[in-house]
């Protein structure tokens, strides 16, 4: 065997969740270690960002990136670490699709700073003071990095090698990675590290294909344990949503709310959750006849269609985010 | 005025640091801890549906998810009006005590601990978790990580995921436990609990058998008289996942005891320009600045802060523990930072053990896990994350989607304090305008200790920092640069 690979990880705006994964392959990360040396991560080992900015370009083999770009310094981290990486990976879902901190994207800085700052039930801030990115103390100047009016995704920002889906990655997916990486068995450059499959070709759940023309949310029904969700009128992310995961949320009897992102061929998650949905919704016994009212009041049971459908992946989707009015 | 910068990795990571401002004379004349990030979940959970609410949570830390999924799920009872079955509630802290245990272990192990096993003097690249190993043995290394992810599977079994659980619903949770997934978990809360008691003595015999870390616990540049807030029982004892939240004079004493949904009487959050991180404080005391004492509203939680809060543990061994503590370190309250660490040691004894406890009351695998939700309403829901207590506050309209939404996250309490910790351990370890790295590290222990996560708003604490300090003179001009 030759030299060891360099790997690299990264987290920009993110929960801290991806970095638990990583732990979370437990004894795994002795297979790492042998094959690899972990050059850069800011969680665990001592090398600094001018270490960074000092390696030649493509220094870094692998460099794995978690979180979403929200500030002006994210942006410079992703930035620099493409160019020190010959291969640079999405770590996780906001890194490849924005995930949950994406549907900030609903708003702009000025209505969450003024939700936060000034209406939130329990602010005492009679002089309305919002932070500020240079504040001058009597003690000299305080600076804080720009915070943007929109998420956007790794790739937005630079090109990226890889996709390990998932809120946070399957310690499975992760595992798999790293065997592949050992093997140097990484698949075509873009490829997403997960199954080609859905996660309800992982759910072991009954089918009947059976209409349903009631929508139940989680709180209002007691499913049956051995029967399909949607199939119980219960919104389940499954049909659209890439597997991986063992369909671990539906072991709980919980739906899948759809953290491994789009299957392969329906890139757009949201819309291919509805066209799921709009197969298997209908009026008891009728097939072909719905007035308009019948679609409406089918349509009605949806609580919050966008919230519900792009959970995870407002910023990568065509919609990308709401427009403001100015 | 020379500047001293304590920045993780750098000024462009954006995960929080520190400015150290030095006078003319080159002693510390103020120190501030920014929180560069926000992400707005106050705003963007707004028109969402509020059963999605203990998912959506999640994601604001997911070093401790399993403590906003709770939050959540307790506000949402309220707000539907539902009070869960017995074995629901019990469920949900077993799931809540394994989520101590891991994030516990996490802490001592990983993050902190290394400070004390190793030294505070020990050279960076040995005072991290390997450093740990090469100090306590590979066999020890291995009972870390056996246990760690002990904590994670309790969670996965009852929550679906370890990272990001899903189980949580309005009245009760999502699936009953099976006798084979009882029989696991007992397993793994017993050899916990053996595991704990280690830890324990690991703590007594490198860091309490050194007169020298003893006297740093008890140093001045540690030390901070404040108020102390924590959930307690019916007996006043520390209490995760349920009961009242207790307030304690930093004399001592019960100060105040309210109802959680009383939160917005008694607690009210300050804003600055220079940090996105908001100031809670105490609203009969008021806020008056960062200052400490009786007249200050500032107040501490996390492990320190609910033992202080409490008149003790639960459970038989960490009551033991806890006597102790409070008899080495000279009664009550415990105003040193760093007790913080010895703290949350009696705390993840009391954990395995109140954990053992459930999984064998006969109740936990009742298949009455569930009851039926009443009408939208308000609701607010408390509990104890492993870093201080945690509110959830939301407000659903007819259709049963959030309205509004106010959330006081667990580090957030204890943000205020952390800012004097930092300033007061500079203040009392620079001088002249001498740093070197040693005094750096124990300045970064002072926030250490309180295994800040601001995850729940940013999380640039959740391992060894790298820390660049550049030391500027009056007009700005770098004299002085150290790295570790």
């Amino acid at each position: 065997m030759g030299e060891k690979l360099k790997l690299g990880f990264y987290w920009a705006a993110s929960c801290g969740g991806c970095e638990i994964a990583v732990l979370d392959i437990n004894e795994k990360i002795l297979d790492v270690v042998k094959i690899a040396d972990i050059v850069f991560w800011p969680v665990a080992i001592d090398v600094k960002y001018k270490d960074v900015e000092a390696m030649p370009d493509k220094y870094i083999d692998i460099c794995f990136f978690n979180g979403s770009i929200r500030t002006g310094e994210q942006e410079h981290m992703a930035k620099l670490l493409r160019q020190k990486s010959k291969t640079l990976v999405a770590f996780g879902s906001c890194a490849q699709e924005g995930c949950i901190p994406g549907l900030a994207n609903l708003h702009d800085r000025k209505e969450i700073f003024d939700k936060v700052y000034l209406e939130s039930k329990s602010i005492a801030n009679p002089k309305r003071i919002v932070p500020k990115t240079t504040t001058e103390a009597k003690e000299g100047t305080l600076k804080l990095p720009e915070f943007y009016n929109t998420v956007k995704t790794l790739d937005q920002t630079v090109d990226v090698d890889y996709y390990l889906p998932g809120c946070p990655p399957p310690v499975k997916l992760i595992a798999t990675a790293v065997d592949a990486i050992a093997n140097n068995q990484l698949p075509p450059k873009g490829s997403v590290l997960a199954p080609l499959k859905s996660v309800c070709d992982e759910c072991p759940r009954k089918k009947d294909n059976k209409k349903i023309s009631k929508i139940y949310r989680v709180h209002e029904k007691i499913p049956e344990p051995e029967k399909c969700l949607l199939e119980q009128g219960i919104i389940c992310m499954g049909p659209a949503t890439r597997s991986g995961c063992g369909a671990q949320c539906l072991t709980v009897d919980m739906p899948c709310t759809g953290c491994g992102g789009p299957c392969p061929n329906s890139p757009e998650q949201g819309a291919a959750m509805m066209s799921a949905l709009a197969s298997i919704l209908g009026l008891e016994g009728e097939t072909e006849h719905y007035t308009q009212e019948d679609v409406d009041n089918l349509m009605d049971q949806i609580k919050d269609p966008l919230g519900t459908f792009y959970m995870y992946s407002l910023p990568s989707s065509i919609l990308r985010r709401k427009v403001m009015e100015q | 005025m020379k500047e001293i910068v304590i920045d993780p990795i750098t000024r462009l990571e954006g995960h929080g640091n520190v400015s150290i401002f030095l006078n003319n004379e080159g002693e510390v004349e103020n120190a501030y801890l920014k929180i560069p990030e926000l992400r707005g979940f106050e705003q963007f959970c707004v028109g969402r549906r509020a059963e999605l609410m203990p998912i959506l949570t999640t994601r604001i830390c997911g070093v401790c998810p399993v403590a906003h999924h709770f939050a959540a799920t307790k506000a949402l009872d309220a707000a539907f009006n539902v009070d869960p079955p017995s074995a629901a509630k019990k469920l949900r802290e077993l799931m809540y005590a394994g989520y101590i245990i891991y994030d516990h272990i996490l802490h001592f192990y990983y993050l902190g601990g290394p400070d004390f096993i190793v030294g505070p003097d020990a050279p960076p690249e040995k005072r991290n978790i390997l450093g740990v190993i090469e100090k306590a043995g590979m066999d020890v290394a291995k009972e870390v990580i056996k246990h760690r992810a002990y904590g994670q599977r309790i969670t996965a079994i009852l929550g679906g995921k370890a990272t990001h659980p899903v189980c949580g619903l309005p009245g009760g949770i999502s699936k009953p436990l099976s006798e084979e997934n009882r029989q696991e978990i007992e397993m793994m809360a017993a050899s916990s609990l053996e595991f704990a008691k280690f830890t324990l003595k690991i703590f007594h015999d490198i860091v309490l058998g050194n007169p020298k870390y003893v006297d740093m616990i008890k140093s001045d540049a540690y030390t901070m008289n404040t108020y102390y807030m924590g959930l307690v029982d019916e007996h006043n004892k520390v209490n995760f996942y349920d009961g009242k939240i207790r307030v304690v004079y930093p004399s001592g004493g019960e100060f105040l005891k309210f109802e959680p949904k009383d939160y917005l009487t008694q607690i009210g959050e300050h804003v600055e320009e220079w940090t996105y991180s908001k100031f809670p404080f105490l609203k009969k005391v008021g806020w008056k600045g960062l200052v400490y004492g009786p007249d200050s509203g500032v107040y501490r939680v996390g492990p320190l802060g609910r033992l202080n809060a409490s008149d003790g543990m639960a459970t038989p061994l960490a009551q033991e523990e806890y006597e102790v503590m409070y008899k080495t370190l000279g009664g009550k309250p415990v105003h040193g930072t760093l007790a913080f660490h010895w703290a949350r040691l009696i705390e993840l004894l009391y954990a395995t053990e109140r954990a053992l406890e459930l999984v064998r009351d006969p109740e936990i695998t009742s298949t009455n896990v569930r009851n039926k939700p009443g009408e939208p309403g308000e609701g607010v829901g408390v509990v104890e994350a492993a870093r201080g207590t945690l509110y959830h506050h939301y407000v659903l309209d007819k259709d049963a989607l959030i309205k509004d939404v106010n959330m006081i996250v667990a580090t957030t309490n204890n943000y205020p304090a952390i800012c004097m910790s930092i300033r007061d351990a500079a203040k009392g370890l620079i001088h002249d305008g001498k740093v070197n790295q040693g005094i750096l590290n124990m300045v970064e222990m002072a926030f250490r200790a309180y295994d800040p996560c601001f995850g729940c708003a940013t999380h640039f604490a959740v391992g060894q920092m790298p820390l660049t300090v550049a030391i500027y003179d009056a007009n700005r001009k770098l004299v002085q640069k150290l790295e570790r």
